[in-house]
């Protein structure tokens, strides 16, 4: 017996080493290298002067204010835009849930959002805002340059972000509205409870891991948002991004060492947004991994 | 459902109208950089949401324009070798980890979801720097590689959630006839496998078709430059014309087979996007 289980387990290591191997190469070791590159002073533009500095790079990035000023624009943008999607995918979702023939239309067009280029959709909303080429402005009457201004420029941005990713919110809420039993349902509302009583004291706390699952992978996602932010704004008009700011440090000024530490730093708030969820909210990821 | 049926008439009408506007809202931006990319050049600065003159002129600009046709390519060939590659390596570590007893097999599925909430921007630093020494930065295998990784913990936990569902005795009973385990795997899982699979490579194909971050930052030229990079940094026929025009056009080629996509497998789409989430 001994020897079949070895002979099994051989297999399965077999089986899974592409993948670990992939996911340690391309993951684990460049983060472990992004953490040793944050302590030296790295640019590539002068690589003659790489020296090891320590913690400098990290207080460098935390004393300056254009990294609080793109963690708060994050953050922002994140509670913002997680916010509206969670009431409309849940619109979206009853709606769906409730219509018989319409459903699959809806499923099809709520679809066509989630599956678009990012790329696409936040260069078709930056030319609707456009003041020369958009119809926005020619139907609402306003005049102003809408990417110009902080305020407005966010607004286009959660306008993007919130079209593009609510339907995925949408779709994982109807398949946690569809498991709900209808017994339960019925039985509440021979009971005498209405329809709001039914949503708030069946649907919700039945679909609340549901919820808290479609919250975290929104949340993690919507706090690297870097594509609609680059396409719209390129992070002018103090709409930088925590991601606009690693990406242009490391990337655009080839400074590995202060980018690196701006990536660490990243890492370790998304890190902490995971924690947050799944030790302060309960959700049973383990349970998730359990076969 | 029940209460749908005798549901009263303005219930009915409100969520008729609902769906209607549902509908509107998810397809009037794609509606919208279509009407602009039939516009005449000349029209683009009329603020209509309609084209008045229909013209293929931005479309004849686009594909001859090497640079585009160049990109298409790329993102193509790349999405494509990325599919397979993470497709291959997650059907392989999903069937251990249903099928097979090992330790470890929670760990992998543990760190495939670590993995998926990881953020893309901590490791482009590095990577551009070892693909560099390397000689992968501005190639293919530099972009495939990333998307190939980034994808499988999508590809291991959807295919771990279809392989769940297959009747496992057809591959005891082929074992016990004398099959090995690789044996069983190809000839009678895999046929019964096929919807998932198909699934995840849908789901990782979209992923890799999407992609800008690794694009800008790991590729230079149109060696590897995929569309979402051409449409983001299109310098137009002259210097001195916005090239608003080409870059709608260049929107719908790549936003088409989406929508093909969509239209011909959504009830794959939707079964693979939630198998994770909501099956406990």
């Amino acid at each position: 017996m001994t020897g079949r289980a070895g002979a099994e387990h051989r297999l399965a290591w077999l089986l899974c080493a592409p993948a670990v191997l992939a996911m340690l190469v391309v993951t684990a070791y460049p983060i472990g290298y992004s953490l040793w590159l944050s302590l030296f002073r790295y640019d590539l533009r002068f690589p003659g002067e790489r020296r090891f500095i320590g913690l400098d790079n990290y207080l460098s990035v935390l004393g300056a204010p254009a990294w609080w000023e793109a963690l708060f624009n994050t953050l922002l943008i994140t509670v913002c835009s997680v916010a509206v999607e969670l009431v409309l995918g849940f619109l979206f979702a009853l709606l769906m849930h409730r219509a018989l023939l319409g459903r699959r239309v809806i499923r099809t067009s709520l679809l066509v959002p989630y599956g678009i280029i990012t790329v696409v959709a936040a260069m078709s909303w930056r030319f609707a805002f456009d003041p020369t080429i958009g119809f926005v402005n020619a139907l609402t009457g306003l005049e102003g340059a809408w990417l110009a201004d902080r305020w407005s420029a966010f607004f286009v941005i959660f306008n993007t972000e919130i079209w593009k990713t609510t339907p995925f919110m949408a779709l994982l809420l109807l398949a946690g509205l569809t498991q709900v039993p209808g017994d339960l349902l019925r039985a509440a509302r021979v009971d005498g409870a209405n329809a709001w009583q039914r949503f708030f004291h069946v649907t919700l706390p039945l679909l609340r891991p549901v919820i808290m699952v479609a919250l975290l992978f929104r949340t993690l996602d919507a706090f690297r948002i870097f594509d609609t932010v680059f396409v719209q704004t390129r992070g002018a008009q103090g709409t930088e991004t925590v991601s606009i700011l690693g990406y242009n440090t490391l990337i655009t000024r080839l400074n590995l060492g202060l980018g690196s530490a701006v990536s660490v730093l990243i890492f370790l708030c998304v890190l902490a947004i995971a924690v947050l969820y799944i030790r302060g909210f309960g959700i049973d990821l383990s349970s998730r991994a359990r076969s | 459902m029940v209460s749908g049926a005798n549901g009263g008439q303005r219930e009915r009408l409100f969520r008729g109208l609902g769906s209607v506007l549902v509908v509107l809202y998810a397809l009037f931006p794609v509606a919208w950089i279509v009407s602009l990319s039939l516009k005449r050049s000349a029209d683009l600065d009329d603020r209509r949401f309609v084209p008045q003159v229909f013209s293929m002129e931005h479309y004849q600009s686009v594909f001859n324009d090497p640079q585009f046709s160049a990109a298409l390519w790329n993102s193509v060939g790349i999405a494509g070798i990325a599919t397979v590659a993470a497709v291959l390596l997650g059907m392989f570590a999903a069937y251990a980890i249903v099928r097979l007893e090992f330790p470890g097999r929670r760990l992998i599925l543990v760190a495939a979801l670590a993995i998926a909430m990881f953020p893309p921007v901590s490791i482009i630093g590095p990577l551009f720097n070892m693909w560099r020494t390397l000689g992968l930065y501005d190639t293919w295998p530099g972009l495939i590689l990333p998307y190939m990784t980034f994808t499988l913990p999508l590809a291991i936990w959807t295919l771990s959630a279809f392989f769940r569902e297959i009747p496992w005795d057809l591959d005891k009973a082929a074992r016990v006839d004398g099959a090995t385990p690789l044996q069983a795997f190809v000839h009678v899982i895999l046929p019964l496998a096929v919807p998932g699979v198909f699934t995840a490579a849908i789901l990782v194909f979209m992923f890799a078709w999407n992609d800008f971050l690794f694009v800008i930052s790991l590729t230079s030229t149109n060696n590897a430059r995929t569309v979402p990079a051409a449409i983001a940094f299109f310098t137009g026929s002259s210097q001195f014309q916005q090239p608003t025009g080409s870059i709608a056009a260049a929107s719908v080629v790549v936003t088409v087979p989406v929508i093909l996509v969509v239209l011909l497998f959504q009830r794959r789409i939707v079964a693979g996007l939630t198998a994770g989430a909501v099956k406990g």
